[in-house]
């Protein structure tokens, strides 16, 4: 980049555009979320795929009946929930780091967390809907 | 969104190719940087050929042979030429280093290829404009920071405590590990940089200094201190051998320990 193709300069002096708002003092409680949930996946994966692995091919039924073992349907459920957290975290990370438009950035921050919850809730109620035998 | 791709005005051209110098039997190829912000052109990569038995073997004896020999108007920033001022800190065959400590005869195959430290405004050829990186440090407020009444002769510490300042007080702020960092090239407005969070974790470190939990405060922020995802080009390119990632890694974890 040459020095005619910097961003639009402001008279503020560097000092200032550097501290401009201030800390958010904020960021630690995710960055420690993203790890927990990081290591609950690890932990919860060879249940779970242990699980999936056994309803694969088999019927509705079935899986009714796997899924109304308490143990079962809660290793599902924190699974989901693990993991759901770790994807809002991450989409949000990589949206903050490559979108720089506010508005875009803002409304891709809130769609996220739109999906992330919509796909946690609608996985939680299939779940809760199959073990319950409803 | 992030730009990609280089602007139409900063789009490398063909340069001039330099004559070989006249009697010199053993040459090195130097292909360098160009660009004038007086000329209105786009920048270009001149070709140079070096008489290697008349010159040093750094590839800053290089670039020093070539402004003294053929082309004067090339600029560069040099001062200590032995890797302790950090002037001469430029992208040398696609790696961020000291051009002083960098022996062309490292440079394998073919040209050394120069150009300046990558994702920083350029003043001319190889001078990049670290005004932001230098604010950035200025930011984390590199002193020591004191309530107490200041004793007689000295703020006294351990050797052990001292010992933990190792591997950080070493920095000589060439900025060869924020310019390599990708997270720096997409946020360096909002996010301070392996250079200056290495510093803040100098001072976060220091027994003798009071403010630690206020130099914590003024980093933990989503941009400043979250954007390094740990990607250790910072470690890579560090051509004194520190390692940013780690004093990040360590910023993070006392970030945690105040709060569980």
């Amino acid at each position: 980049m040459s020095a005619s193709d910097t961003p639009k300069r402001s008279m503020r002096t560097p000092l200032g555009r550097v501290r401009n708002l201030g800390a958010a003092h904020s960021g630690t409680s995710d960055f420690w979320r993203q790890r927990i949930t990081a290591v609950a996946m690890t932990l919860l994966m060879i249940p779970g795929l242990v699980i999936i692995m056994m309803l694969l091919g088999r019927n509705q039924v079935y899986a009714a009946q796997t899924l109304s073992s308490i143990p079962v349907a809660v290793i599902l459920l924190l699974f989901i929930f693990a993991s759901a957290w770790h994807m809002k975290i991450g989409m949000q990370v990589v949206i903050e780091d490559y979108v720089h438009n506010e508005k875009l950035k803002l409304t891709a921050v809130m769609l996220n967390n739109f999906f992330s919850i919509a796909v946690a809730l609608a996985s939680t109620y299939a779940i809760l809907k199959l073990s319950s035998g409803v | 969104m992030v730009e990609f791709a280089l602007p139409k005005n900063s789009k490398i051209t063909g340069g001039k190719t330099w004559p070989k110098p006249a009697g010199a039997t053993e040459t090195r190829e130097f292909r360098v940087y160009r660009w004038n912000p007086d000329d209105g052109k786009n920048p270009s990569v001149d070709t140079y050929y070096v008489d290697t038995n008349d010159c040093g073997p750094m590839v800053l004896d290089g670039l020093i042979w070539i402004k003294n020999h053929i082309d004067p108007s090339l600029t560069f920033r040099r001062s200590c030429r032995e890797g302790v001022c950090g002037s001469c800190a430029m992208n040398i065959d696609g790696q961020n280093t000291l051009a002083c400590t960098r022996s062309m005869h490292d440079v394998k195959d073919g040209a050394v290829k120069i150009n300046p430290l990558p994702h920083q405004p350029v003043v001319k050829d190889l001078v990049p404009d670290l005004t932001n990186f230098y604010a950035q440090y200025a930011s984390v407020e590199p002193w020591l920071k004191t309530t107490s009444p200041t004793p007689q002769k000295e703020w006294r510490q351990t050797h052990e405590d001292r010992e933990k300042l190792d591997g950080l007080y070493e920095c000589i702020l060439c900025a060869c590990c924020s310019t390599s960092c990708p997270s720096y090239w997409w946020n360096s407005d909002r996010y301070l940089g392996p250079a200056a969070l290495l510093q803040a974790n100098r001072w976060v470190s220091d027994s003798r200094d009071e403010a630690t939990g206020e130099r914590l405060d003024n980093l933990e922020d989503p941009f400043r201190l979250y954007r390094c995802h740990t990607i250790m080009n910072c470690a890579k390119a560090c051509p004194k051998g520190l390692n940013p990632a780690e004093a990040i890694a360590e910023l993070k974890l006392k970030m945690v320990e105040r709060q569980i």
